[in-house]
């Protein structure tokens, strides 16, 4: 028996689309590129004028010519990982509590709730960071001013919150609820279900999740610059988080304002964003690997 | 409907057992008795309820939505639904083998280990035991005893179903339901999991809802065929394959319908 021919105009369509297709994804890739591509041009005539000594530097005194980019980039990294440090737990429960343990009626109240949360403002999170939450690190510290990297670090935690919190869900979503059926069959209790079956399955989207919310907080800049102090300080020792702290995206926006457009000072603000996309990059790249191992070793064969 | 051949007293006793999701009745009226020792077939056309009576039997409805179960179901002579009754404890006794199997995303040791060691702290020693034994009685073991810390998932889909088996066997349940447990199989899986069957048989009541007739009649000494909800005829597997006393039982194993 002869098998039909696909006709001729379908076979087109279905060519165009691909080609379509293929382009949007080409263009994604494209205009990251692009951007790595624009930092390197304006940052590139940096790296001739200033040494890379200079750059390596603890301190960064622009008005001197002192480009030490290192209490920026740290200073980045701490904040962010304060606030994924407290976020993560609180994110993934939160998760676990709309996903798993409410009731209808609250997940519908709660899911747009979050949503809202998402959309406010930074500058306005930065108005509520100098004026409730800066006098109570203050006050409980103890610490001289209330402008600190805690400060930057809870205001950075609540904004990459629904982030994950979105992200997590849709992860936990997507377990399979065969998998809590089994789980539940085996005798676990709830509980037991959510912590050794449905976590560990929803992992990979629950990495995804708090990758996001790391590029929420590295890349968030006006609520750090109000509320983080801003001083370029190496942020080492353990009262660093009772310190102030100045982050690459402060730095950029603060200053790119104030200096001669060609001036060493301007491509060396190109570098610190240039730092800041390679960090952001190295993070993502940490977390896809981890996801890509676990999923070679956890088998690679997927449910019927 | 009532049976007279099995001496002895009742594992599992079903009274007036009907169970709603929403307003729509899933099952009927169900009036049955399951014996230890014995492979009770529960088989009917699509939609008639197997599943859900399978899933009662362990409280696995109570996880429904909006599900309602009326009537009482009695192990060893215990309401199941008692409020002193532990329906963490009950699954263990009346574990249940679904027909998709769904190994968890885990090694396969751990899939076998995890419902043990839900309960209580074991030893590695026993643990290392009961996951042999567990592996043997559903006719596994030798093929995944050297790669035990390996994917579960990585199985074929019979050696999954007979995973889904022995993790269920670790709980060392008095009671086995299997829920179409060779739909999914080729005709040899299919009969490594009816040879570990029949040997379980005589440690435990095992009822199953086989994926077609001709496997009811195979492994069944009881069968009950249910329609629309409804039990239509209980008894001796041989007398209802060969001469059912219902027209509807006859009509649907000779093919006529369903």
């Amino acid at each position: 028996m002869e098998i039909p021919a696909v006709p001729k105009e379908v076979d087109w369509r279905e060519f165009a689309v691909e080609q379509l297709i293929r382009l949007m994804g080409v263009s994604a890739i494209g205009l990251v590129l692009l951007i790595f591509l624009f930092l390197i041009k304006e940052g590139g005539p940096a790296l001739l004028e200033v040494p890379l000594s200079n750059l390596m530097g603890q301190r960064w005194y622009p008005t001197f010519d002192i480009y030490g980019l290192a209490p920026l980039i740290l200073g980045s990294l701490l904040v962010t990982a304060g606030a994924i440090a407290i976020s993560l737990p609180l994110g993934v429960a939160t998760a676990v509590f709309i996903g798993e343990i409410a009731p209808e009626w609250v997940r519908e109240i709660l899911k747009p709730v979050i949503e809202i949360i998402a959309g406010i403002p930074s500058v306005v999170v930065g108005f509520i960071g100098l004026q409730i939450v800066s006098p109570l690190v203050r006050e409980f510290t103890g610490a001289p001013t209330g402008l600190t990297a805690l400060t930057g670090v809870f205001l950075l935690a609540y904004m990459a919150l629904p982030t994950i919190i979105s992200i997590a869900e849709d992860a936990l979503d997507a377990v399979p609820q065969s998998y809590r059926n089994a789980a539940y069959a085996l005798s676990a209790t709830e509980w037991q279900t959510i912590w050794r079956v449905v976590l560990p399955a929803a992992r990979p989207g629950i990495i995804t999740a708090v990758m996001l919310g790391v590029g929420r907080a590295i890349g968030e800049t006006m609520t750090v610059m109000m509320v983080a102090g801003n001083a370029a300080r190496m942020p080492l020792g353990l009262d660093a988080l009772l310190r102030p702290v100045r982050t690459m995206t402060a730095t950029i926006a603060a200053e790119m304002g104030e200096v001669a457009r060609g001036s060493t000072h301007y491509h060396v603000l190109f570098v610190v964003g240039l730092a800041l996309f390679i960090v952001t990059f190295a993070i993502n790249l940490a977390a896809a690997m981890t996801i890509f191992r676990r999923e070679r070793g956890g088998g690679g064969r997927f449910l019927a | 409907m009532n049976n007279t051949a099995t001496p002895g007293k009742a594992k599992l006793v079903l009274h007036d057992v009907s169970f709603y999701y929403g307003d729509q009745p899933a099952v009927r009226q169900i009036n049955l008795r399951i014996y230890a020792n014995e492979i009770l077939a529960i088989f009917g056309p699509a939609m008639s309820g197997k599943s859900t009576l399978l899933r009662i039997l362990n409280r696995l409805s109570d996880l429904a939505e909006e599900g309602r179960l009326e009537g009482e179901v009695l192990l060893d002579g215990k309401n199941i639904h008692d409020p002193d009754v532990s329906v963490i404890q009950l699954r263990t006794r009346v574990g249940i083998v679904f027909a998709v199997p769904v190994p968890l995303p885990l090694s396969i040791q751990e899939n076998v280990t995890y419902g043990p060691l839900l309960g209580r702290g074991r030893s590695k020693g026993e643990l290392d035991e009961l996951v042999e034994r567990s592996l043997r009685a559903a006719a596994l073991w030798d093929e995944v005893k050297d790669r035990l810390s390996e994917s579960a998932t990585a199985l074929s889909g019979g050696q999954q179903q007979r995973l889904c088996l022995a993790r269920v066997l670790a709980l060392e349940p008095e009671v086995i339901l299997l829920d179409e447990p060779c739909s999914g199989l080729d005709p040899i899986s299919t009969l490594k999991v009816e040879k570990a069957l029949l040997a379980l048989k005589e440690s435990h009541s095992i009822v199953i809802v086989p994926h077609n007739v001709q496997q009811a009649s195979r492994i069944g000494d009881k069968a009950a065929f249910l329609l629309m909800g409804e039990l239509v005829e209980y008894g001796v597997a041989e007398q209802i394959f060969t001469r059912p006393k219902d027209p509807r039982t006859d009509d649907y194993i000779t093919g006529r319908f369903g």
